[in-house]
């Protein structure tokens, strides 16, 4: 039996290689100059920089905003997907993954084309109905899968104790269902902040958003700013899975 | 009943703003303009256009569709091969080591993709390895295998330990044991886990633009990433999405009418 654990080594090599040592390259590009040496002038550059400093608060307002509007469309439509009363069928459940499947920036051109023909202009609120339209699968899902597999009996019980429907859902089915709102969550924020390609083609280049900054420096050879600007997004998503408790729970398989 | 219409017209409306995009891009493939969203009459040019592969200096979108699939293919196979086996490996370890990689395999799925992307690129640089199919496979590899690890797990918990040492003592080899006890045992994880790193490697953008260095390699995404950039999609891409669109669908809707059938069954049995 204790001969089948050497069976994870392999992965475990493959992990150092291409998870943990690309990190570790991560963090020592952001803390070098250009010769090599120890430096924390890129970290202080991003806070010096007008333009990466003011991208990084629309992207995370941008980002809130999505999440907040994505739990508040998902939250019902999964909530009613989960219920036998409103759908037996599979098939709808289906469709609401099913665009996760078709490639996100043909999507989002064709997206952006339709407003342009329906005579909105690209902007704050393109960018956001965009962003939506992108997530908002990812929201249902895990808040779908959750619901679907709660025990029923819970908010009946609430219910025959006197509680009203309401009240029974705000104080039942809500708390019980959190695991999945907080992997919706997990995978809309970050997500949202670290975009590039998707921002520009929304709002016609108007407005990048942080993932666009890391890719023009990394782009134009700017390694170790970008690398900094990587890191500090690092830090954010070591943040954010704080909140993530049961991670076992944050993905669930998609099919 | 209101409550009931209600809920259903409220999924009616999210599904008909989800599709709208889509159904846009399915319309507009049945005709012949070249800029998206104006319509020059009922046309199935481009789709002979797309099936015959006759466009006019448009062959990259055929090798981008091509290296598309490969990638995808090699990259599934590969990481259902690497995370079958280092499932079974994680099943049978222990304590804070056996934490320690679980922690490690969930990071490539909690980090977004550009991050993922950048992070190899310097690995890359760092090793001076050039960038080409190979990089953009074994990134591919480095995102999917985690999901293919995730979906093996829990068969293995759900199995019972004791037939595959019953199969031993009865006779068969460690090699047939594992044909023909254990790998049948893991399959439905592992066929979950082979679609989902398909699937991911399809969909991926952020990646692939990272690490498939100036050799001219395009996937479908970055594809129309660089068409887009240059002003003005190809046609063709129009029909291949509307393609690509009903082919899964088609997929999904088999799939879940079969599971759905086999839980039916199951559950007539177990009466």
């Amino acid at each position: 039996m204790s001969k089948r654990s050497n069976w994870s080594i392999p992965y475990v090599v493959f992990l150092v290689l291409f998870v943990v040592l690309p990190l570790v390259l991560v963090l020592l590009y952001a803390f070098q100059d250009g010769m090599g040496h120890f430096t924390f002038k890129n970290i202080g550059k991003f806070f010096t920089d007008r333009d990466a400093l003011s991208t990084f608060a629309v992207s995370v307002e941008v980002a809130l905003e999505n999440t907040a509007i994505c739990i508040l469309l998902g939250y019902p439509a999964a909530w009613i997907l989960s219920n036998k009363k409103y759908n037996r069928s599979a098939v709808t459940i289906i469709l609401f993954i099913m665009p996760m499947w078709i490639n996100a920036l043909m999507r989002t051109l064709a997206t952006a084309q339709l407003f342009t023909m329906l005579g909105i202009t690209l902007g704050k609120g393109t960018l956001l109905f965009g962003m939506v339209y992108d997530y908002l699968p990812f929201m249902i899902y895990p808040i779908y899968n959750v619901l679907n597999k709660m025990d029923k009996s819970y908010a009946e019980a609430a219910v025959d104790l006197g509680a009203t429907p309401w009240k029974a859902f705000w104080k039942v089915t809500v708390p019980l269902s959190m695991p999945g709102v907080m992997s919706g969550v997990l995978m809309v924020f970050m997500p949202t902040v670290s975009t590039f390609a998707i921002s520009e083609f929304l709002t016609n280049n108007k407005i990048k958003l942080f993932g666009t900054i890391i890719q023009e420096n990394i782009n134009s050879s700017s390694w170790n700013y970008g690398a900094a600007l990587a890191f500090i997004m690092l830090i954010i998503i070591g943040i954010t899975s704080l909140f993530q408790k049961d991670k076992d729970q944050a993905e669930g398989a998609l099919i | 009943m209101m409550k009931k219409v209600f809920a259903k017209v409220y999924i009616w409306i999210l599904l008909v703003i989800l599709y709208a995009p889509l159904v846009f891009i399915a319309a507009c493939s049945f005709t012949e303009s070249k800029v998206l969203g104006s319509w020059s009459g009922f046309s199935v040019k481009l789709y002979r256009n797309l099936l015959t592969g006759n466009m006019p200096g448009e062959a990259s979108l055929i090798s981008a569709v091509n290296n598309t699939l490969l990638i995808a293919l090699a990259a599934a196979v590969l990481s259902t091969l690497l995370g079958t086996i280092a499932a079974i490996g994680i099943y049978n370890l222990k304590g804070r080591y056996r934490k320690a990689v679980i922690f490690t395999n969930n990071i490539p799925m909690i980090n977004p993709d550009i991050i993922t992307g950048v992070s190899l690129f310097l690995l890359f640089v760092f090793l001076h390895i050039s960038q080409g199919y190979l990089t953009v496979i074994l990134a591919h590899v480095t995102f999917g295998t985690p999901y293919v690890v995730l979906s093996v797990m829990p068969r293995l918990q759900q199995m019972n330990p004791n037939i595959y040492e019953a199969a031993l003592d009865l006779g068969a080899t460690p090699g047939q044991a594992l044909r023909k006890v254990l790998i049948p045992e893991l399959r439905p994880g592992m066929v979950s886990g082979f679609i989902l790193a398909f699937t991911m490697s399809l969909d991926d953008f952020a990646v692939t633009f990272f690490t498939r260095g100036t050799i001219g390699l395009d996937t479908l995404s970055t594809y129309i990433y660089t068409d887009a950039r240059k002003g003005g999609l190809t046609p063709e891409l129009r029909p291949l999405m509307t393609l690509i669109f009903l082919i899964i669908l088609v997929l999904l809707i088999i799939i879940n009418v079969r599971k759905e059938k086999q839980a039916k069954k199951l559950q007539y049995i177990q009466k």
